[in-house]
């Protein structure tokens, strides 16, 4: 009964709410607001036709490449120059620039530069570096003074020391940092996408917008929800996994996934 | 003129948790009378802050009743302070010492907040800490801080629970001393929880001893130790060394309640 | 000897301005190196010798100064909205159960769209206005807000409203006293995070339509035939300087404000 009622709670009002949507939009027969049950059935017909290989597989692996790529580079350099004060006071002003950078801003560098079809991974790439980059860096810094010494008793090796103490101490703020990295991986995805491809989720969202094809433009959005709940979770499961060592709060406290 | 401060009778409170219900206090029944300083004495775990909690009105008891000054306790109290083991967690970090002992002053003026909160804070001796944060001072200096709050509130009723179960032997001195002072100097009715059976002895008027959980009142001594006391002389006479043995006798032997039924 | 103690930072303190310009200038070199040598095609990666002055042509050019304008504008006013529906919102969801139980499911649902995905969308239907651009900057700029002022109140600390109830505090105060003071940094945390976001979305859909007067639009035209490459490096680093210094902007604030919270560090 108890299970009941918190099911209940939990999907009433979103039951509702679809209802009303799809009342609502049937009865107000607008054209750039179709009902939930005709977005359904344009997803239902494009998401697992053709376009699936054309479309939607080389835009997300471009995407979950151009992530990883900045992931272990952003990880790396952190690791490595975190521990550094020197490196950090020439270097830390310059990486807070580069993150300052609205990001969408490399589209038209890297369009121009390195051309409409290769552009995607290295505007992600180069966007989505700096939060975890910053991140590592600041999560190594904080490393506190007594596990410092007790490396220090125990003579642990350099390699020992990064990956045995400092990467560990680190990766909650890793964890947050890639988080941030990823939902801006998703939006370089769209909107390099949007302005310039061949190919890909954003590229479909324009030839719909063209088209009027809002039924199936719609579809092309909730997708793109889809994915991003998707590789959030994805993320989390693996951030519960490598912090499980953790007092409990302080990954629940950071378990914000970040939209956009 | 002796008139009851605190009067609990039969009081009772079940926890529900998911593994089933837990007793933590039954059937407690004493009194506290005005301008008196009662100390109960429990081991870890028997139900003391459960009572002090009822007391404060922050969780309903499940059974029995719990009357201020006459008058029923239903929700908190008016004229009640509470000082809370935990100084760390108590004192609100994002205001200043002076803001922290002003919060509960949210009545009166501008002016009667500021006068009533150095007052407070001049009587624990941090006169000169009101424009730090909680986390610069040491961790008896919280505790005055927190001390003081309660102080400047003017309770009737002051409630403490372990209050100096976190800070240093040496420190726990200076805060015992302390509280024998202020509360001769401003005349107010304490009750203090403790698990410390010399402190309960040091302080106290009187001296309650709880059982194990589910708490009971197994006795109530009454502390002859005159008003003056200090920590060399008093702790060292025969009359307080004869009353932490008889407490920690009781303590020891302290039937658990099943058996008492 | 104590004073030396509380020495080094400030020692750093003024070591660390010519430190980064050193870090700055080698960037500058090896830039400018690589685009002379024509390690990268230099068509397109202007040196820095040019970019520097074409730098200081835009910020005396009405046009980009303008669009400059339109573009912060539009984000602070996004900012502004979200902050006025998330803070509330988050209060609500993160101290009743209730509400949020109900209302968690399609805030989930929401929150992974990307609103850069809304971009085509939203302008088929409210056309190439500020509205559009503010109204998906606002969108995107919820969330962190929203989840940072929710979460904050998970972690808010029951002994700090167990203390203040005991003092007589009623439930609206205990909200206003003292949930909202302890959540406080982590929603200005919020807000850093949103007004990165904020900017992207506004730039995005700038990039996207033409017709969106702004700084992404007066790069993207720029960059039409790569004929003002200057110009386009020129923007974006002008762009880099204002998100920096709304950063430290916000930093700074949070350092003042929230001095109380230094110790028990933040969360980013
Ligand atoms: N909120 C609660 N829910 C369930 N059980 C509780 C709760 N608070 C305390 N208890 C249990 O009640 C008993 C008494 O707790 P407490 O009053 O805190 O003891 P004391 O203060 O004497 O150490 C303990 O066994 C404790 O586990
Ligand atoms: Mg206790």
């Amino acid at each position: 009964m108890k299970r009941f009622g918190t099911f209940a709670q939990r999907w009433v009002v979103f039951a509702v709410a679809v209802t009303v949507w799809e009342l609502v939009t049937r009865s107000a027969a607008d054209v750039f607001f179709p009902p939930p049950s005709r977005i359904a059935r344009a997803a239902a017909d494009v998401w697992f036709s053709s376009a699936f290989g054309e479309h939607i597989v080389p835009g997300v692996s471009r995407m979950l490449g151009g992530f990883a790529l900045a992931a272990i580079i952003g990880v790396a350099l952190g690791l490595l120059l975190g521990r550094s004060r020197t490196a950090m006071a020439y270097l830390g002003p310059l990486f807070n620039f580069m993150r300052s950078i609205p990001p969408p801003l490399l589209v038209p560098f890297f369009l121009a530069t390195v051309g409409v079809t290769s552009m995607q991974l290295p505007t992600i790439i180069f966007g989505a570096i700096w939060p975890v980059l910053l991140n590592t860096v600041d999560g190594a810094r904080g490393v506190d003074a007594t596990k410092v010494e007790t490396a220090r008793a125990f003579r642990l090796s350099k390699v020992q020391w990064i990956l045995g103490v400092v990467l560990p101490s680190a990766a909650p703020k890793i964890f947050a940092g890639l988080r941030l990295s990823l939902s801006i991986s998703l939006i370089l995805m769209v909107i390099g996408e949007l302005i310039g491809s061949a190919n890909g989720i954003g590229n479909q969202l324009v030839r719909t917008q063209r088209d009027y094809d809002l039924p199936e433009m719609w579809s092309w959005i909730v997708l793109l929800g889809v994915l991003g709940y998707l590789f959030n979770t994805l993320l989390l499961i693996v951030e519960r996994r490598a912090l499980a060592w953790q007092p409990k709060h302080s990954f629940e406290t950071q378990a914000q996934a970040i939209g956009g | 003129m002796v008139r009851t401060m605190l009067d609990v009778a039969d009081l009772g409170h079940t926890y529900q948790a998911k593994d089933g219900a837990h007793d933590a206090i039954d059937g407690l029944t004493f009194t506290v009378e005005a301008g008196e300083l009662v100390c109960v004495v429990g081991p870890s775990g028997c139900g003391k802050s459960t009572l002090l909690r009822s007391i404060s009105g922050l969780i309903r008891p499940t059974r029995g009743t719990v009357s201020l000054h006459g008058t029923p306790v239903d929700g908190v109290p008016a004229d009640l302070a509470v000082v809370f083991q935990d100084y760390s967690r108590s004192l609100f970090p994002w205001l200043t010492v002076q803001r922290n002992v002003e919060f509960p002053l949210r009545e009166l003026s501008k002016a009667e907040r500021t006068a009533r909160a150095g007052e407070a804070l001049a009587a624990v001796g941090l006169e000169n800490a009101g424009r730090k944060y909680p986390w610069q001072l040491s961790g008896g200096m919280q505790q005055r801080v927190a001390i003081a709050r309660a102080l400047a509130y003017r309770p009737a009723l002051l409630l403490m629970d372990e209050p100096f179960a976190s800070v240093d032997a040496q420190t726990r001195f200076e805060l015992e001393d302390l509280l024998l002072r202020v509360r001769r100097e401003q005349d107010t009715t304490v009750l203090l929880v403790t698990h410390d059976i010399d402190e309960s002895v040091y302080l106290g008027d009187r001296v309650l001893v709880l059982s194990k959980s589910p708490a009971r009142v197994v006795a109530a001594l009454d502390v002859g130790l005159g008003e003056k006391r200090d920590q060399i002389t008093t702790r060292s006479s025969d009359e307080f060394v004869e009353l932490r043995a008889k407490v920690a006798g009781l303590l020891q032997s302290a039937p658990t309640a099943e058996t008492v039924h | 000897m104590g004073f030396l103690l509380g020495k080094p930072s400030t020692v750093s303190g003024t070591r660390r301005v010519p430190a980064s310009l050193v870090g700055l200038a080698g960037l500058f070199l090896i830039w400018e190196v690589a685009s002379q040598t024509g390690l990268v095609p230099e068509l397109y990666l202007r040196p820095p010798s040019e970019v520097l002055p074409a730098m200081v042509g835009l910020l005396g050019d009405e046009k980009f100064l303008r669009a400059l304008l339109a573009t912060v504008l539009a984000t602070v006013i996004a900012l502004l909205i979200a902050i006025l529906i998330a803070v509330p919102g988050g209060l609500v969801l993160g101290s009743i159960p209730l509400v949020r139980r109900a209302c968690m499911t399609v805030v989930e649902f929401l929150r992974p769209i990307p609103s850069v995905a809304l971009i085509p969308l939203a302008l088929l239907i409210t056309g190439t206005g500020p509205d559009t651009k503010i109204a998906l900057a606002v969108y995107g700029a919820l969330w962190p807000i929203l989840f940072n002022t929710m979460y904050a109140l998970d972690e808010l600390d029951p002994l700090h409203v167990e203390t203040a109830r005991a003092f007589g505090t009623g439930r609206v105060a205990v909200l206003t006293r003292i949930a909202l003071p302890s959540a406080a940094p982590f929603v200005l945390t919020g807000v850093r995070l949103s007004f990165t976001i904020a900017l992207a979305v506004v730039v995005s859909t700038e990039l996207f339509a033409g017709g969106t007067k702004g700084l992404g639009q007066f790069i993207m035209e720029a960059n039409s035939g790569g004929a003002h490459m200057d110009q386009v490096l020129a923007g974006t680093v002008i762009a880099g300087l204002v998100g920096y210094a709304a950063n430290a902007g916000l930093e700074r604030l949070n350092a003042k404000l929230f001095a109380w919270n230094a110790p028990r560090g933040e969360a980013s």
